[in-house]
C-alpha cells in the first residue's frame, strides 16, 4: 500500500480525509438520492459502469446500488459512533464507580464485568437483537452491551491510581460529596487512556453492525452495508459487485477510523509530552 | 478540657502490607489550644503524615479518641462530617499535586465556597478576589490555570482555599518544605498573620527542626509512631531529652545549630 511510504502524520491525514468523505456521503445522501433507496429504480442486475443512470448498477430487485451505498454510510456511521459513545460512557461510569468506591461495590461491578466478558460479545449482541427485535436503537444498545467491558477495565485501572492523589484528598477535606469527587475530580482525569480506545471501538461497532445486518438482524427499514452483502450473496457468482461494493466501503470506513484515531492519539501524546 | 480546641488520646493506626504489620501511630496523645501552633517533628516514616490523615478522616484509626471543638470528631459520618470539615482544613506538601490538574485558581477557591454555601453564586468572584488578596496575590490570577502559576503562588492559593471555610485548625503537612528559602519565609509570615488575625490553630508537620523552633509554640517529637517528647518548642529543641530529638538536632544544618547553641 502506498500509505506505507509516508510517515505517521500523512496516515492520520488520510484517515481524516476518508472519514470526511464518508461523512459527506452520509450527509449528502438525502439530497443526491432523494426518496427511498430501497424502492425499485430500474431493471434488475444492471452491471456497474453500463448505464450512467445507475453508475454502480442495480441489485436483484432493481435498486440503485450507489444510492444504497450512500444511505448505508448513514447507518454505518451513526451506529458506529452511537454504539462506541454508549460503550465508552457505560464503561467509564462503571469503571469509575468500581475503582473509586472500592470494596464490595468494586467486587460486584467487576464480577458483572467478568460475566459480560465471558460471553462472546457478538453472541450477546445477536441474542439481544433477536429477543428485543431489530431496530437501529436496539442494535446500538446490543453493540454497546457487548463492548463496554474494555473501557470499564481501563477506566478502573486509571481511577485506582488517581484516587490516591493529593487533589482527591483535598476535595474530601473541602467536604465534597463522594459522587462529586468521583465524577468531577477523578473521572475527567481518567479519560485520556479510555478515549484512546475510541477508534478501536468505533471500527468494531461498525463491523458488528455489518455482521448483524448480514445475518438479517439489522434494522429492516434501513439500508445497511452488511445487509447489502447478504443480499448479494445469493448472486455471488453472477453479480459479485453487489457484495464487493459495500465490502470495499466497509474496509475503507474501518481503515479511516483506525488511521484517524491513531493519529489523534499520537498527536495528543506528543502534546502531553511537550507540556 | 472544654476550652481545648483539639484533644487527641490513644490514637493508634496499624498498616498491614504483605504480611508485615506496622504500627504507623501508637497511642498518640496531644492537644491544641485555639490559635496555637503545635509542631510534629520526627524522622521519615515516624507517622507524622499518618496523624495528619487520621485527623482529617482521610483514613480511619484503629483506636483512640479525637475531640474537636468539643465534639467526638470520630463519631461524625456522611453529610454531618462533610459539613464540619469546614472547620478543619489542610495544606499539602506539594502544591502542584494538591490541585486538580484541570482546574483554575478561581474554580479551586470557589469549590469550598460553593460546597459549604458560604457565598452565593453571584458574590463568588468578589469572594475569590478577596481571598487572593488575603494571601497576598493579585486578583488577576483568578482566571489562570493552576499549572500556570509558580510554586509559591500555588501554595498561597492552597492556603487561601484552606481559610475560605473559616477553619479553627489547619493541618500544615510539610507545607513549606517544597518551597525555596525566600518564598518559605514569606509564607510563614503570612501564616503568622493569619493566626493572629483569625485565631487559627496550626498543626505544623515538619522535619526541619530550626524552622519549628522559630515558628511553633509547642513541639511533639515522634519516633516510630510514638510521641517520645512534648513541650514548649524552644525548651525541647534546645535541650532534647529523647534520643530521636538529639539525633534530629544533630542532623540540622550547622548554621542553624550554631545559632541554637548560642541561646543560653
Amino acid at each position: 500500500m502506498s500509505l506505507r511510504r509516508f510517515t505517521r502524520t500523512p496516515e492520520a491525514v488520510a484517515g481524516v480525509v476518508v472519514l470526511a468523505l464518508l461523512a459527506i456521503m452520509a450527509l449528502a445522501a438525502p439530497f443526491l438520492f432523494p426518496g427511498d433507496p430501497q424502492s425499485i429504480a430500474g431493471p434488475a442486475l444492471v452491471r456497474p459502469f453500463q448505464d450512467w443512470a445507475f453508475p454502480l448498477g442495480t441489485d436483484r430487485l432493481g435498486r440503485d446500488v450507489l444510492a444504497e451505498l450512500f444511505h448505508g454510510a448513514r447507518t454505518s456511521l451513526a451506529v458506529g459512533l452511537a454504539a462506541a459513545a454508549a460503550s465508552l460512557a457505560i464503561g467509564t461510569i462503571v469503571g469509575t464507580l468500581a475503582g473509586f468506591a472500592g470494596g464490595i461495590v468494586d467486587e460486584i461491578l467487576m464480577r458483572i464485568t467478568d460475566a459480560f466478558q465471558t460471553v462472546p460479545g457478538f453472541l450477546l449482541a445477536l441474542a439481544f437483537v433477536s429477543v428485543v427485535g431489530p431496530s437501529l436503537g436496539v442494535v446500538v444498545i446490543a453493540i454497546a452491551l457487548s463492548a463496554w467491558t474494555g473501557p470499564a477495565r481501563v477506566a478502573r485501572a486509571e481511577v485506582l491510581s488517581i484516587r490516591e492523589r493529593d487533589y482527591v484528598a483535598s476535595a474530601r477535606v473541602a467536604g465534597m460529596h463522594p459522587l462529586a469527587i468521583a465524577f468531577r475530580e477523578v473521572m475527567p482525569n481518567a479519560l485520556p487512556p479510555v478515549l484512546a480506545l475510541s477508534s478501536v471501538m468505533v471500527a468494531g461497532a461498525i463491523l458488528t453492525e455489518a455482521a448483524l445486518s448480514f445475518l438479517g438482524l439489522g434494522d429492516p427499514n434501513r439500508v445497511t452495508w452488511g445487509g447489502m452483502i447478504a443480499e448479494g450473496r445469493a448472486v455471488l457468482r453472477t453479480a459479485p459487485f453487489l457484495s464487493i461494493a459495500p465490502g470495499v466501503m466497509l474496509v475503507f470506513t474501518v481503515l479511516g477510523v483506525y488511521l484517524a484515531g491513531e493519529g489523534i492519539v499520537e498527536n495528543s501524546a506528543v502534546k502531553r509530552g511537550l507540556a | 478540657m472544654t476550652d481545648k480546641l483539639l484533644t487527641v488520646s490513644g490514637l493508634s493506626k496499624r498498616f498491614k502490607r504483605r504480611g508485615d504489620d506496622i504500627a504507623a501511630v501508637a497511642q498518640a496523645e496531644f492537644d491544641l489550644e485555639p490559635a496555637e501552633t503545635l509542631a510534629l517533628v520526627g524522622p521519615s516514616g515516624s507517622g507524622k503524615s499518618t496523624i495528619a490523615r487520621l485527623l482529617l478522616r482521610l483514613i480511619e484509626p484503629d483506636a483512640g479518641r479525637i475531640i474537636f471543638e468539643g465534639d467526638d470528631w470520630l463519631a461524625l459520618r456522611g453529610s454531618a462530617l462533610r459539613a464540619r470539615r469546614a472547620r478543619l482544613q489542610m495544606v499539602f506538601q506539594d502544591p502542584l499535586s494538591a490541585f486538580n490538574p484541570r482546574t483554575t485558581v478561581a474554580r479551586a477557591l470557589e469549590d469550598p465556597l460553593r460546597i459549604h454555601a458560604i457565598v452565593p453564586r453571584a458574590g463568588r468572584p468578589q469572594a475569590v478576589a478577596a481571598l487572593l488578596d488575603r494571601v497576598g496575590l493579585s486578583a488577576s490570577l483568578a482566571s489562570r490555570a493552576i499549572h500556570e502559576i509558580s510554586g509559591g503562588q500555588r501554595q498561597r492559593v492552597a492556603i487561601a482555599r484552606a481559610i475560605a471555610t473559616k477553619p479553627s485548625l489547619i493541618v500544615l503537612d510539610e507545607a513549606v518544605s517544597a518551597l525555596d528559602v525566600s518564598v518559605r519565609g514569606k509564607i510563614l509570615e503570612l501564616l503568622n498573620d493569619l493566626q493572629r488575625q483569625e485565631h487559627i490553630a496550626y498543626l505544623f508537620i515538619s522535619h526541619d527542626i530550626a524552622l519549628v523552633r522559630a515558628f511553633a509554640h509547642r513541639v511533639a517529637i515522634l519516633d516510630a509512631g510514638c510521641i517520645v517528647e512534648q513541650g514548649p518548642a524552644r525548651a525541647v529543641i534546645d535541650a532534647p531529652q529523647s534520643a530521636v530529638g538529639k539525633a534530629l538536632l544533630a542532623a540540622a544544618p550547622r548554621l542553624h545549630r550554631n545559632r541554637i547553641e548560642d541561646v543560653p
